[in-house]
């Protein structure tokens, strides 16, 4: 059966303070990366889908992340298939 | 006859014995639930301790939302039966919206252990009747994600309502448990529903219910009282 990939990135919403991301950004000057002025830190999530990434498949899909890998009070999400 | 105070244990959680010991303590019959079973046994109300819930691996409560219990226990709160959520139960039930905002990582990152003071800002619900408004408690903190948010409109509409239960005190040393310990939005510890059945909180009451363990302070036990008058009323 045909394996397809969908990837579900979650992010906290910008107006949300990250201090994960806050903590990565000023550890930077110390290990010699200049000029990051910002970094905000999400969760990625990989689906291995059974069978084919039909109109069907992706709603569901969507309905997953809305519902379930993403809390849409303090999170956005995005989903895309890889090919 | 005696009312039953349902305690749920969820894989990961902590604090179903200390609050089942609460319960106990303030005159009710502690009743176990398991998460898997969607049969709340009658209860009268129910309690979602603390702990780590599913090892809060995708968000602190996310997971646990969608155990058969909860099935039961988002019913019921709905129509109307005392609910209260500590800490990661709080999570849980905003996860489950039958409280608003979210739960986010402590703003220092670190996970904070104190004797933490609140201000009680209502005694209008199931589980605040026995404290007065404005009255100082102290009962024990722990956790990393404690972090209360909602969006201003929210937040509005919680003040508006005089729906904000407890906030966390200021105007003392944060050696002695003032300040806000994790971030929260307007120093919000607790908040409750419109019907005022359904109450969460992040510090942990049913760790100060007896004058031998914990902090050696009872501030905590007021919760479980409150809830029996309530029931006892109804």
């Amino acid at each position: 059966m045909p394996v397809a990939r969908v990837v579900v990135d979650v992010m906290l919403k910008p107006e949300i303070l990250d201090p994960q991301g806050q903590a990565v950004q000023r550890a930077l000057p110390r290990l010699g990366f200049d000029g990051i002025s910002d970094v905000r830190q999400g969760k990625r999530f990989e689906l291995e889908v059974d069978g084919p990434v039909d109109d069907a498949a992706l709603a569901r899909i969507r309905q997953l992340a809305e519902t379930f890998l993403a809390n849409t009070v303090i999170e956005d999400f995005a989903v895309k298939v890889e090919s | 006859m005696t009312a039953r105070i349902g305690v749920v244990t969820f894989p990961g959680t902590l604090d179903d014995r200390d609050t089942q010991r609460a319960v106990r303590v303030a005159g009710a019959e502690a009743v176990p639930l398991w998460h898997r079973d969607k049969d709340l046994k009658q209860v009268d109300a129910v309690v979602l301790p603390g702990g780590f819930s599913y090892g809060d691996y995708l968000r602190a409560g996310a997971i646990s939302r969608f155990s058969p219990v909860m099935e039961s226990v988002i019913g019921q709160a709905r129509d109307g039966m005392p609910v209260l959520g500590i800490c990661n139960g709080f999570q849980v039930l905003t996860e489950a919206h039958l409280l608003p905002g979210a739960m986010l990582r402590n703003t220092d990152l670190h996970f904070v252990c104190r004797d933490q003071r609140l201000r009680v800002e209502t005694s209008g619900t199931a589980w605040t009747a026995d404290y007065a408004a404005g009255q100082e408690i102290s009962i024990p903190l722990k956790n990393i994600d404690g972090r209360y948010t909602a969006d201003e409109h929210v937040l509005d509409e919680l003040e508006a309502e005089g729906r904000v239960v407890f906030r966390y005190a200021t105007g003392g040393p944060a050696a002695d448990g003032y300040g806000n310990p994790n971030g929260s939005l307007r120093d919000i510890a607790g908040i409750t529903n419109a019907a005022g059945n359904v109450v969460g909180l992040m510090p942990h009451p049913e760790h100060a219910v007896e004058a031998l363990t914990g902090t050696g302070r009872t501030d905590g036990l007021g919760f479980f009282t409150s809830v029996l008058k309530k029931l006892v009323s109804a």
